[in-house]
């Protein structure tokens, strides 16, 4: 109880009046990152939940981790085949930790991999935690409202949808947009339209796409480059795919890719708990899914002599790029998806449908999913507005059918 | 052929976004994009101008205005006669006649259709995208058809992206933005970042 008697007593320094006063977001940050708020409902009941804003997020926080340390350990492991393959390692203080803590470059050790691949992946996320708090925390003080643990989630999704190799000042940039304009001039967590951590990575897409996207930026080792699954489908067509990654590496997440979205398996582990504790809407994730279904089965459909893609089953497109982590952990954020029940199918419906027609009409993206989200953001007030009007119409039809007319 | 007039209209779309890629017809783009209802009414009223006034437009530019147009005439030297320079000028003639002579045809016969776009239809004479997508279509030397695909595609677009503007500014009704972005600052901000949703499509063949 030393933590709870050490706040108590610091806390009158943060109220009204006090010497700290500005700094009470902080202060109330802290503290409930400890312990469960204090506020009780005065006045007549309300709806009585141990849901809340703080448990959701911590809950979607945890369920990417089974992602994110396997993609630790995917980065290191591609990483360590490359330079055994006599790709030389990356010099800097990276390959001296690397050496202390594990010894070598062995692709056959799971410890040797999962170093070398979280002395990628903790630099961007603790960059991206930094500089993202540090502008949550001001924006808190400033306006003073509570930093809240929204953060969490946006800081994870957006540093596991890196490639490994990024910059970090780039991770910083990236960070600072997706807050600061894609979220925080809004008001805050709840009041935006489009997924920040998704706002973020786009941002930093079509500024820095020399970093951000091609086939050198995935594996850490010197001079490595390598084709991704989605762009080895582009030119290749499924054979070729076929030829280079079994189906189940791909499932599995023993691909090249953004560090946490190569494990189709482990995401779907992380979105089942979601959906099992309804953190996450199972409209979206089916939406989503049937979306690409439908899609791809209708461009194998019609078929092309020119472009591969079009050839691509489904279940492809399920386990390459980053299809899986999109529709698990972006496209379910309560916040910038449809609010409806009915919205949240059309809404997901259209996420599947444009990642696919992104990849397969698009030569400009490989991927889509990250973009499709954004399109589908922007429509989803738009879909919630028809929904709900359509539901009015209904209903006053209902009560009064001799006003038919009138009513239309 | 239907292949083509697709690919045309969806790129007129999407792709070649008059509002969202071009940002053409800001003014009212932003100032009329505060209910969805009044959005989708000025969205029809566009998508009817447009389909209208760049086929007319095309009429004028290829029976009248290009090099050698007149020599259907026949009067003698007419193929001579270069009366391009006057493009802009007609343009602009023809759109603001037509959105005249349809106002005054709606009224008398469709009132319920002109009660409904009220004040738009005159507003959106000086909209720069009616405008701008006669002057693609001269650019871009479109035919008779295509002009009207064309006309079509770019008023759908347009009207598609201020119903989602308008959407989006409904649900951040409830946001709360700083003083100093509030009012035209944050929608400005909201169409840049709607820009980048609609970067999608930048590159798309078809």
């Amino acid at each position: 109880m030393g933590i709870r008697r050490l706040l108590d007593n610091i806390e009158p320094h943060f109220h009204e009046g006090g010497k700290y006063q500005r700094f009470y977001a902080l202060y109330e940050a802290v503290d409930t990152i400890f312990y469960a708020p204090g506020h009780v409902t005065g006045s007549t009941s309300h709806v009585r939940d141990g849901i809340d804003l703080k448990r959701i997020m911590i809950t979607v926080w945890m369920c990417t981790w089974p992602a994110m340390f396997f993609g630790m350990y995917n980065a290191g492991l591609q990483a360590n085949v490359a330079i055994a393959d006599n790709y030389g390692a990356l010099a800097g203080w990276r390959e001296s930790v690397v050496m202390a803590l594990a010894g070598g470059h062995d692709p056959g050790s799971i410890w040797a991999n999962f170093v070398l691949g979280a002395t990628w992946f903790l630099p961007i996320y603790a960059v991206t935690f930094i500089v993202g708090g540090f502008w949550e925390v001001l924006f808190a003080i400033r306006r003073g409202h509570e930093v809240n643990e929204g953060f969490f989630v946006t800081s994870v999704l957006f540093a596991l949808i890196l490639p490994a190799t990024v910059p970090l000042w780039q991770v910083a940039l990236g960070i600072t947009f997706g807050v600061v304009i894609g979220k925080e001039v809004f008001g805050g967590t709840g009041k935006n339209f489009l997924n920040p951590a998704l706002t973020g990575r786009a941002f930093l897409y079509f500024a820095y796409p020399a970093q951000l996207s091609g086939d050198s930026v995935w594996v850490p080792a010197d001079g490595y480059t390598g084709a991704t699954a989605l762009s080895t489908a582009a030119q290749g067509g499924v054979e070729q795919l076929v030829a280079q990654t079994p189906w189940l590496n791909a499932f599995l997440g023993f691909i090249q890719g953004s560090v946490g979205e190569t494990s189709t398996l482990l995401i779907l582990l992380g979105g089942l708990v979601m959906v099992w504790t309804r953190v996450a809407s199972w409209r979206i994730i089916l939406g989503v899914f049937l979306g690409m279904v439908a899609t791809a089965t209708l461009f194998n459909f019609i078929g092309s002599d020119t472009n591969p893609m079009f050839a691509l089953p489904w279940y492809w497109h399920l386990v390459i790029g980053g299809f899986a982590f999109g529709m698990i952990f972006m496209a379910t954020d309560p916040v910038s998806a449809s609010m409806t029940n009915t919205g949240k199918l059309i809404f997901g419906g259209l996420i599947g449908f444009m990642t696919v027609l992104i990849r397969v009409a698009n030569p400009a993206f490989p991927e889509g999913i990250m973009l499709a989200i954004l399109f589908a953001n922007l429509f989803a007030p738009l879909i919630d507005h028809f929904i709900v009007q359509a539901n009015i119409k209904r209903r006053q039809k209902r009560l009064m059918p001799s006003r038919d007319k009138e009513v239309a | 052929m239907f292949e083509h007039y697709l690919s045309l209209f969806i790129k007129a779309v999407f792709v070649e976004n008059m509002a969202l890629a071009f940002f053409l017809g800001m003014c009212t783009f932003l100032a009329v994009s505060k209910k969805v209802s009044s959005a989708i009414g000025l969205g029809v009223a566009v998508i009817v101008v447009l389909t209208i006034t760049v086929p007319a437009n095309n009429l004028i530019l290829n029976y009248l205005l290009k090099a050698g147009a007149l020599s259907w005439t026949g009067v003698e030297g007419a193929e001579n006669i270069d009366l391009s320079f006057l493009g802009l000028l007609s343009y602009i003639g023809v759109i603001a006649a037509i959105v005249q002579i349809l106002e005054m045809f709606l009224d008398k016969f469709v009132p319920a259709l002109y009660n409904a776009l009220g004040v738009y239809l005159p507003l959106i004479t000086v909209n720069c995208a009616i405008l701008g997508a006669a002057l693609f279509m001269v650019q871009r030397d479109y035919a008779f058809g295509e002009s009207v695909i064309y006309g079509l595609g770019a008023g759908f677009g347009w009207a598609l992206a201020i119903a989602a503007l308008a959407g989006i500014r409904e649900k951040l009704k409830y946001s709360d933005v700083p003083a100093g972005l509030q009012g035209l600052g944050i929608t400005f901000l909201t169409v840049g970042l709607m820009s980048l949703g609609f970067m999608s499509f930048s590159g798309v063949q078809l």
